[in-house]
């Protein structure tokens, strides 16, 4: 038995993550962020306390027992870490990449108090990706039941959702509208961010745990919410579609041919594959674009044309770097890459080159006013301040809002805004039917999705009559069963 | 539901109308149970492939088929001008998208469809005719060979206004002729739905609207994923800004802003050339290695600005 660790003791730097350099990555897709490799996970798995308090655990969202994964990694036991892990988290390869760990469990974490925290969500990425690439997958041992669980939309509402009630012994079809499922991760994060092959193994995972996915499947216009509950035989549905519809900014110049939404941007690159040359799917190639927002889609826009070959991608911000909603991270990574950022600009017009395409835009300085209900100061036009801004391209990032179509075809009640309202337990105003996600708050990240997806399965769970034990204390026993067991899963024993 | 009867888009009928029109019966009984006039589809030829939007021509509830219209101008209707055969299979079919068109409760009514637009206007006309309108039918092609289903639109019309460009059958003219002709032979015509390129439905609305007759009008733009999400497909209607896929396809055509779309519709025009003549000099390569295929021509590519009579 090792010397007990204590802070002094393990290694005090957090071991740094490998990464494409700037100049090199901004020329492709591959992801920038390279993953640690054995050495360096075993490094930083070192630096874990396994305190006994655990804070991280009560900082995931879904509950990973994070002490317990890092101690097979210590362990040189991989495999040993990927099953602790996919006790309550089947998508640990997208998690560790997406998840916002320094506000939740790294956020927590003892080591933190005095040290940079562990870096979990590396850790937890280097646990996801030898689960890909060594092909192991648990398939739990399902005790079927009767239930029917129909899903619409793949993306990670959806996603999450399915892999819970699929533990649960329901059987699930994800209906997803597009030729692949997947949804934002793959339409929308880019490859240098979320490889797709990563998604499409995650996928692989659930279908092996009896998910079943239908593509080409447009819900609401091919069937009704209605349908899936009075005709086609589903038990509950859970609806899961995203916000969608972007937002234009609507200043004259708007409908040219060179000003497009991040979404078509993202979504002719990553899903269609455009920028891959055996593939028919046209794209748009700005020289000069100019990208309006500040969010992660933004960013994620600004570096897809950078590596599509634009000379200069600059970033058009109403408020300051100090409002931004992206993540410093994103930022960061951004601006290495050679992104120009103009906070305190916002655009007033988009200039016609004569024949119908973009030849730049005019835009005005602002400055910093009271706090607007969002809580952050409200832009303020600075007179006199317009200026003409060269560009071939403009792509907007300013938001979505509510995709109309479940409204259109179906009685569910919907919010002010067009989202779908809900009460605390994601039911919807129709029986048997709850939404989560961006249809149901606007738009948001990732893990918040997955959240939503997963508290939904709760309550489908509830309504169902499904028995869930939710998070009881360590121990606790009934009938013999460890209730701290969750989603009832049964592991096989580990191969 | 039956794990098969989602489809796997089984082509079941391929029928030439002509060098470059050509129609494609599609299994998917689901679709055909949903299907309403005036929706649309996106198609994907294969793996690779671009999604592209198709409005349903017709669907056959009783066999379980959508039936497509396809004209080869671009790379993608080209190459499944020659992959798509009896038997094959496409890639991807989603659907019905859009808004259905209100099959209202007008007495009289006049259905343009012109070129491509012939086949789509129908199950339109048959609509009206199925909610006991008096239905008159105009359509428009470039020259007799070119003319389809006219026995389709016969059983289903009370009165057919079959137009040429060189009056190789029926009048001789644009469907705005025809228009013209329907509107002096009855003054009470509440209706028109017109379908067709850009121009010829700007000619259609610009011919009503000194009438002041409701004229409908279905816009196809360029489209991605067709479901609200990407904005590629933005029109301006009045002083608004909407999406065709969700919004639409159906618009006030006196609203349209017709000229915006046609704009719009050239954004990849040089791209899409250059793809055509990339893949049909590919085809060439493979016909010098097979003397007995015949030579693919390359066909110039419809200007959104010209009047495309189609057929």
């Amino acid at each position: 038995m090792a010397k007990k660790k204590t802070i002094r003791t393990i290694p005090q730097e957090r071991t740094p993550m490998r990464e494409q350099a700037p100049q090199a990555r901004a020329k492709n897709f591959d992801e920038v962020a390279c993953g640690y490799d054995v050495t360096e996970a075993l490094r930083e798995a070192e630096r874990c306390l396994l305190c006994p308090d655990e804070p991280c655990v009560a900082g995931c969202p879904v509950g990973i027992d994070i002490p317990g994964f890092i101690r097979k990694i210590g362990e040189k036991n991989f495999r040993g870490a990927y099953d602790v892990i996919a006790e309550t988290n089947l998508l640990a390869a997208v998690c560790g990449r997406v998840c916002p760990q320094e506000t939740q469990c790294e956020e927590v974490c003892t080591v933190g108090e005095s040290l940079e925290p562990v870096a979990i969500g590396r850790l937890e990425r280097f646990v996801g990706d030898a689960a890909i690439r060594e092909g192991w997958v648990n398939v739990p041992q399902i005790e079927a039941n009767d239930f029917r669980i129909g899903i619409v939309g793949s993306g990670p509402a959806g996603m999450a959702c399915a892999a819970d009630m699929a533990k649960a012994g329901c059987e699930v079809t994800v209906f997803e509208a597009f030729h692949q499922p997947g949804g934002v991760l793959k339409y929308g994060i880019p490859d240098f961010r979320l490889p797709n092959e990563v998604v499409d193994a995650e996928i692989e995972n659930l279908r092996k745990i009896g998910v079943r996915f239908e593509c080409n499947t447009l819900v609401g216009r091919l069937f009704t919410i209605e349908q899936m509950v009075d005709e086609l035989g589903f038990h509950t549905v859970f609806i899961g579609t995203g916000a969608g519809y972007p937002t234009m900014l609507g200043v004259p110049g708007d409908s040219l041919n060179g000003v497009l939404s991040a979404n078509e941007l993202l979504t002719r690159c990553n899903l269609m594959r455009a920028r891959d040359a055996a593939f028919d799917t046209p794209i748009p190639l700005g020289r000069r674009v100019a990208v309006i927002g500040a969010g992660n889609t933004a960013m994620d826009a600004m570096r897809v044309c950078l590596r599509l070959g634009a000379e200069k991608v600059y970033c058009v911000y109403r408020r300051s770097r100090a409002e931004c909603p992206a993540r410093a991270e994103e930022v960061h990574h951004a601006e290495e890459e050679g992104i120009e950022f103009h906070w305190l600009t916002a655009p007033v017009a988009i200039l016609d080159d004569g024949k119908g395409g973009v030849r730049g835009m005019r835009c005005m300085r602002m400055a910093l006013g009271e706090p607007d209900a969002s809580g952050r100061r409200r832009p303020v036009p600075v007179a006199g301040s317009e200026f003409d801004f060269d560009a071939d391209q403009v792509v907007y990032a300013i938001g979505t809002n509510a995709n109309p179509i479940i409204g259109q075809t179906s009685r569910l009640k919907l919010d002010k805004r067009g989202y779908i309202a809900t009460d605390e337990s994601l039911a919807t105003s129709m029986p048997g039917v709850f939404a989560g996600g961006d249809i149901v708050t606007g738009a948001a990240t990732v893990i918040e999705a997955m959240g939503a997806g997963r508290k939904a399965a709760r309550s489908i769970k509830a309504y169902l009559g499904l028995r869930d034990p939710a998070r009881p204390a360590a121990g606790q026993t009934l009938f013999g069963i460890d209730l701290g067991e969750r989603n009832f899963v049964r592991l096989r024993a580990a191969a | 539901m039956d794990p098969g009867e989602l489809s796997r888009f089984e082509i079941v009928t391929r029928q030439d109308f002509s060098d470059v029109t050509y129609l494609l019966e599609v299994r998917h009984p689901l679709m055909a149970k949903a299907a309403k006039p005036g929706q649309f589809v996106i198609v994907m030829a294969h793996e690779h492939g671009e999604r592209i939007p198709l409005t349903i021509a017709d669907f056959d509830r009783s066999r379980g088929t959508i039936t497509l219209v396809v004209q080869a101008v671009g790379k993608t209707t080209r190459e499944m001008q020659q992959a798509c055969r009896k038997g094959t299979t496409l890639h991807a079919m989603v659907g019905p998208m859009g808004i259905p068109s209100p099959i209202s409760g007008a007495k009289k009514v006049v259905c343009v469809g012109g070129g491509l637009g012939v086949a789509p206007i129908f199950p339109q006309a048959r609509g009206f005719k199925e909610a006991g309108a008096y239905v008159i039918g105009v359509l428009g092609f470039r020259t007799k060979s070119l003319v389809f289903w006219e026995d389709k639109f016969r059983a289903c019309c009370d009165e057919l206004i079959l137009c040429t460009d060189d009056g190789s059958a029926g009048l001789k003219g644009l469907v705005t002729e025809g228009i013209r002709r329907a509107i002096d032979k009855h003054a009470d015509i509440d209706e028109v739905v017109a379908i067709g390129p850009p121009v010829m439905m700007k000619g259609c609305a610009e011919a009503t609207r000194p009438h002041k007759i409701k004229t409908l009008v279905s816009l196809n733009p360029i489209m991605v994923d067709g479901t609200g999400m990407c904005g590629g497909c933005r029109v301006k209607i009045g002083d608004q800004v909407k999406f065709a896929c969700v919004d639409g396809p159906d618009f006030d055509g006196h609203l349209v802003d017709f000229d915006d779309l046609m704009t719009r519709l050239r954004r990849y025009t040089q791209v899409e050339r250059a793809a055509a003549e990339r893949w049909s000099a590919h085809c060439r390569m493979k016909d010098l290695a097979d003397p007995a295929a015949p030579a693919v021509e390359l066909l110039e590519l419809p200007d959104p600005f010209d009047d495309v009579k189609g057929g």
